[in-house]
């Protein structure tokens, strides 16, 4: 037992700060990333031929039923394996994304399904073809009454952005494992990030509750 | 009745919802047997009068007594709550929603209190079930679940289930409503065999009809404060008050 | 597909598979345990507790479960905490679930119609009372789906202790696609294990759900 000392974290920030920049980085990359790819995979789901159809939702099914973590390792491996040789970070990005890309669908399919009939019988009685129907009608009106829920992912995205520091990816944890590896210091620095954490998760929610606020009054 | 004191007594009774003063100072008292219609328009505190004899509500200045004992009387929280328990179980209230335990079949509704709270044997208590439900006509229903009840049938086990605890008084809060027009008649049945028994009640109704047929005084009630009371044929034939002029009138032509 | 591989490593993830299972259901006993007092806490009369509750709640939602591990594995021995992998990873995600089961619990409690407590008291029964006999036998249906939410989540969340090395299924699987190159047949294997656990107990608390939130 050595005490604690928190003194010398000022001392570090250079290094934390930077993980906290890249924290913010493959987060906001991969939540606009999961939203788009979402949308993508609802509407194949809902509407594409069942070629298409059924992988997908094969895909998604084994994407719920497995962990973040496994599937980040299947994909930093499985990658290179392939013959796809890219930085680690882009594995990183591209695991978080697909990952909750497949909540996010599941989300929006529900959101859609849940749409009013007569919303597409207008549009289509107006000339629109079937896919711009969902393109400019459905999808945008699903989409605002979900924002509640696919901001609950995002906010889960934030923190499960930690796990990518298993490859080697410098965000915050990965920040604060390289300054303890110099310290032996683990519970002044894991505090200090999830200090960190906590903190980018509030202003997170307050950006959603602002978003939610926005959608609400236009609708 | 040899005993003359009132078996309930509000005195001075106020509440506040925030800035709005729902009771401006209400006094009035319940004699032993008597039954008291309280009447007027939604948002003239009627409920919430009934609600802090119960001490559902809890009132902000006054006093509430039932039969000698002051219901709201100052105590530390444990002993309030010992105290409080011991008044409420004399006396039956009735919901608007009637709030029958979904989770529990008619008798056990009936039961609960009984078994728990006076440590009534079970058969015992199951006797006093049926008679309870024989004396709403529901004696067939002991072992159905509430949600398979029609409101009317909902409504007279839940008057069961307060007789239950043989209660000094019964409140009555909108008892009938919440129910289709066809089903009102057999619960007011219900109410007038209690008063033929001579129950103490209090009932807050809309029904100006009923109100006439069953009590023995009407209180009119307006933005908090009782606006004139009497006896039925008084209030109703020759209200004093403008305002229960114009409540009476907007009632019975609309 | 190396049919012959995965042939060769299931015993091997079938053991670990259930070092998960026991993994997830000592977190889920202490995350109810822990998740009903927080619940208590919330839904308390005492603003100081109410306080304590929602503090913890947002605590622990309010940041990664992998640095809650990394905390009491790496961190807890500063503080005089002592524990082997497996101990800190079922406290850590235990501590963790029951933050969002504490909300399950209180959710189901406020979903209950305000006027069965009404009722319950009315009838003369304490707050206590009125709270086991009538309000939590209606709010326990009620909690079925959420707490299963959650416990899907956290059979999920398992996969976090493979960072401190319980050898558990992710982190069998990392250590075999280290040493084969074969990540696709590793993936394959583990996660029909998983699904397994994940769909096992979904359709559990499908039905738990149905036979008993359906007739309330």
């Amino acid at each position: 037992m050595q005490g604690l000392d928190f003194s010398i974290v000022p001392e570090y920030w250079p290094l934390i700060g930077k993980g906290l920049w890249w924290t913010v980085v493959i987060s906001t990359a991969s939540a606009v990333l999961s939203v788009l790819a979402g949308i993508g995979f609802a509407l194949l789901v809902l509407y594409a031929p069942p070629v298409v159809r059924y992988p997908v939702r094969l895909f998604m099914w084994l994407f719920m039923g497995t962990p973040l973590l496994l599937q980040l390792f299947l994909i930093y491996f499985g990658l290179v394996q392939i013959g796809i040789d890219i930085p680690a970070i882009w594995s990183g990005i591209v695991a978080l994304s697909l990952h909750f890309a497949v909540y996010n669908a599941d989300i929006f399919r529900a959101g859609i399904a849940s749409l009013d009939k007569g919303q597409t019988e207008a549009a289509r009685s107006l000339g629109f073809g079937a896919w711009r129907t969902r393109i400019y009608i459905v999808v945008p009106q699903a989409v605002r009454g979900t924002v509640p829920a696919v901001g609950n992912m995002m906010i889960a995205l934030l923190k499960e952005s930690s796990i990518v520091s298993m490859i080697g990816i410098a965000e915050l944890v990965h920040s604060a494992q390289l300054v303890i590896s110099e310290t032996y210091r683990p519970f002044e620095f894991y505090l200090t990030a999830a200090a960190l954490y906590y903190g980018l998760n509030l202003i997170l929610e307050a950006v959603l509750r602002g978003i939610e606020r926005k959608v609400e009054l236009s609708r | 009745m040899n005993d003359t004191r009132p078996m309930i007594e509000v005195r001075g009774a106020r509440k506040f919802f925030g800035p709005l003063e729902v009771l401006k100072g209400i006094d009035f008292s319940v004699a032993r047997g008597q039954i008291v219609a309280v009447i007027g328009p939604s948002g003239s505190g009627k409920s919430t009068l009934l609600r802090s004899i119960n001490h559902l509500e809890t009132l902000d200045g006054g006093e509430v007594w039932l039969d000698g004992v002051q219901v709201n009387q100052k105590l530390d929280r444990r002993s309030f709550e010992r105290h409080i328990n011991g008044v409420r179980q004399q006396m039956g209230m009735v919901f608007q929603h009637f709030n029958l335990f979904p989770h529990l079949s008619v008798a056990e509704n009936i039961t609960i209190a009984p078994i728990k709270l006076k440590g009534m044997a079970k058969a015992e208590a199951r006797a006093l079930a049926l008679k309870m439900l024989d004396k709403v006509g529901l004696a067939d229903k002991i072992d159905a679940f509430p949600a398979r009840l029609s409101g009317g049938q909902k409504q007279r086990v839940a008057i069961a289930r307060a007789l239950a605890m043989q209660p000094k008084v019964m409140l009555f809060d909108e008892a009938t409503s919440a129910l289709d027009p066809e089903l009102v008649d057999e619960v007011n049945l219900v109410m007038k065999q209690l008063a033929s028994e001579h129950m103490t009640m209090v009932i807050v109704t809309h029904e100006m009809r009923f109100a006439a047929e069953v009590a023995d005084r009407v209180i009119f009630m307006a933005d908090g404060a009782v606006v004139e009371e009497g006896s039925p044929a008084e209030l109703f034939r020759n209200p004093k008050q403008e305002r229960t002029r114009s409540f009476l009138k907007k009632f019975l032509n609309g | 597909m190396d049919i012959a591989l995965i042939g060769r490593i299931v015993p091997v993830f079938v053991q670990a598979a259930w070092t998960t299972v026991e993994l997830s259901l000592l977190s889920l006993a202490l995350g109810l345990a822990v998740a009903a007092l927080v619940a208590m806490l919330r839904l308390s009369h005492v603003a100081a507790l109410r306080f304590a509750g929602a503090a913890y709640v947002s605590v622990f939602r309010g940041t990664p479960a992998l640095i809650q591990i990394f905390l009491l594995y790496f961190g807890g021995p500063q503080v005089g905490i002592q524990l082997d992998p497996f101990a800190a990873g079922a406290i850590a995600l235990g501590l963790n679930i029951a933050a969002y089961m504490a909300e399950s619990i209180r959710g189901g409690v406020l979903s209950v119609d305000r006027g069965q407590m009404e009722a319950a008291r009315s009838l003369g029964f304490g707050e206590g009372q009125s709270m086991r006999w009538i309000v939590l036998p209606q709010a326990a249906k009620l909690m079925i789906r959420p707490l299963g939410v959650n416990a899907v989540a956290l059979v999920k969340g398992t996969a976090l202790v493979a960072t401190i090395s319980v050898v558990e299924l992710t982190y069998t699987a990392q250590r075999f696609i280290g040493s084969t190159y074969k990540p696709f047949e590793i993936f394959a294997v583990t996660a029909v294990l998983y699904m397994i656990m994940v769909y096992g107990l979904t359709l559990l608390v499908d039905r738990l759900d149905r036979a008993y939130a359906g007739e309330a």
